[in-house]
């Protein structure tokens, strides 16, 4: 049974020793489609993506991620959850000390029992998706930033997730890769029907793929609709935003 | 004066956070242990990194370790004690004392500052979080099986620098300080204990456990780059180095008296 939305956030505080984060913080990120969290850098949208992955603990409020109140959920139940949510990280985070081909592996070396023949299918299927086919057996280091960044999002898809979480993944790309990498969120989104959310402060990116959107300012979600509706609303931290002069 | 208590309290307060979360992931270690099996493949990877890695450094410490007692001991005794004595004496203070400390302390700077920044470098880029991701306990993964190695290597390299040490001490006695094989070997016998051995190899393990998972630990505990990353590292090397010697005079009292 699925409840309505995939991830809320319901009044959500967060600070680091004396620094307050989040402040209560409301946010509904509905089944299926792509939701971006838009925000000046610093605002607190990798944290909230932590919260989602359990990495970080709400100080107060709640997350509930398909149904599961993050606050409560037993070991057992975060790691069969963690298995079905897939990250890619700003920085990529790709094991530095392993290929490609055992990053991409990681996953279902650990948590399946798939012969070594069907995991180098499954490695290879979602390396051809991003197109990376015949790098399985470079190290991380011997990559261009780009095709860290593609990698990573082969080993946030290897275990075939429900929900993909994207941070900043065009943050430091050039122009056209930043574009390949849109392609190919949109792309997976098509083809895997899975729940995005794409943390970003890069505009452009968040027209071309969102289905919803939502800005994180001051610990808070301004303003979240569907992308027209939120453009359309005139809301002024919002065109701030858009101007670039916030933050 | 208030101002200053309020620094104390705050110095104090922070103090026994970080012993407090210590403890946390000790017990989170400690928790991980029955799936010990599933992290096979890292143990042994460790184990050798740990033990063949360590190798060359931990012969060439235990040899001029053992030739500095030798001639130590012999100028210490020498008008007091017969001969034969010295090589007990010798065989005695490097497995009892010379050996486990000098392993723990230099191997703490070895291993323990390797783990720390290797894991604080995994922090700072957010592998340790993609690990989380992928649904692994990070302390499983990366600490477990850095802390079982070091519980079974460190003694085994321990025992390496015995044979090297206790070698290179008689070797020594016998050029330099003219004491005759027979004499060395008789002092060796007469005195030698197991329980000895037993203490040494004891202390060992202790010391190895701990700078492995200080330098998980603090490896794990890493924020901020790569000044992070250096902090993480001395830090390890430090709080080991002390709870090494530390531990030393617990050890030795409580498994000699
Ligand atoms: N583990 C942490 N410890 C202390 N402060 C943190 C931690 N993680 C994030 N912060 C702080 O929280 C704020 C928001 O960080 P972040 O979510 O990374 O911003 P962004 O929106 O750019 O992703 C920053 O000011 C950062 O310094
Ligand atoms: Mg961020």
């Amino acid at each position: 049974m699925k409840t309505k939305t995939a991830i809320e956030f319901v009044g959500v505080f967060k600070s680091f020793e004396a620094q307050p984060v989040l402040k209560g913080l409301n946010l509904q990120i509905p089944w299926s489609g792509i939701t971006t969290i838009l925000g000046p850098s610093g605002c607190g949208k990798s944290v909230t993506l932590k919260h989602v992955i359990g990495i970080e603990q709400a100080d107060r409020g709640k997350v509930v991620v398909d149904g599961w109140d993050m606050a409560r959920i037993r070991r057992g139940e975060l790691i069969a959850l963690r298995k079905r949510i897939g990250v890619l990280f700003q920085s990529s985070a790709l094991f530095d000390s392993m290929t490609v081909m055992e990053n991409v592996a990681f996953g279902l070396r650990m948590h399946t029992k798939m012969t070594e023949e069907e995991i180098a299918e499954r490695v290879h299927v979602c390396l051809d998706a991003v197109r990376l086919a015949g790098t399985e057996a470079k190290m991380p280091v011997e990559l261009s930033g780009g095709m860290r960044k593609r990698a990573a999002l082969a080993r946030a898809i290897a275990m075939q997730p429900d929900f993909i979480l994207y941070d900043e993944p065009t943050t430091g790309l050039d122009p056209n890769t930043s574009s390949v990498v849109g392609d190919y969120i949109l792309k997976l989104q098509s083809e895997l029907n899975v729940t995005s959310v794409v943390v970003t402060h890069d505009m452009p990116l968040a027209r071309r793929v969102s289905d919803r959107v939502a800005l994180l300012y001051d610990g808070e979600a301004v303003v979240q609709g569907p992308v027209d509706e939120v453009e359309a609303s005139k809301n002024e931290i919002f065109e701030l935003f858009i101007e670039g002069r916030l933050g | 004066m208030t101002r200053l208590l309020a620094l104390l309290g705050g110095q104090l307060a922070a103090f026994f956070i970080q012993i407090f979360q210590m403890f946390r992931y000790f017990i989170q270690c400690m928790a991980e242990m029955w799936r010990v099996y599933l992290y096979r493949h890292q143990i042994i990877a460790q184990c050798y990194a740990i033990g063949v890695g360590s190798l060359p450094l931990v012969c060439l410490i235990s040899a001029f370790s053992g030739m500095a007692v030798a001639i130590q001991t012999a100028y210490q005794m020498e008008a007091y004690v017969p001969d034969y004595m010295v090589g007990a004496l010798i065989v005695r203070s490097v497995i009892l004392v010379l050996s486990p400390i000098l392993m723990g302390l230099v191997l703490a700077g070895r291993v323990g500052a390797g783990i720390a920044s290797e894991l604080g470098t995994m922090k700072v880029s957010e592998q340790v979080d993609a690990l989380t991701s992928l649904a692994v306990d990070p302390v499983g993964y990366l600490m477990l099986p850095r802390v079982i190695a070091g519980l079974i290597m460190i003694p085994i390299l321990v025992i390496y620098s015995f044979l090297v040490s206790i070698a290179c001490g008689f070797v020594m006695s016998i050029i330099k300080m003219n004491i005759t094989p027979t004499d060395l070997i008789k002092g060796m016998k007469l005195y030698f204990e197991n329980y000895d051995v037993f203490v040494g190899l004891v202390k060992s393990a202790v010391y190895g456990g701990l700078l492995t998972f200080m330098g998980a630990y603090m490896g794990l505990c890493t924020q901020g780059g790569a000044q992070g990353v250096g902090r993480s590292a001395t830090a390890a090397v430090v709080v080991s180095s002390a709870l090494v010697l530390i531990l030393d005079y617990f050890l030795t009292h409580a498994l000699l008296y």
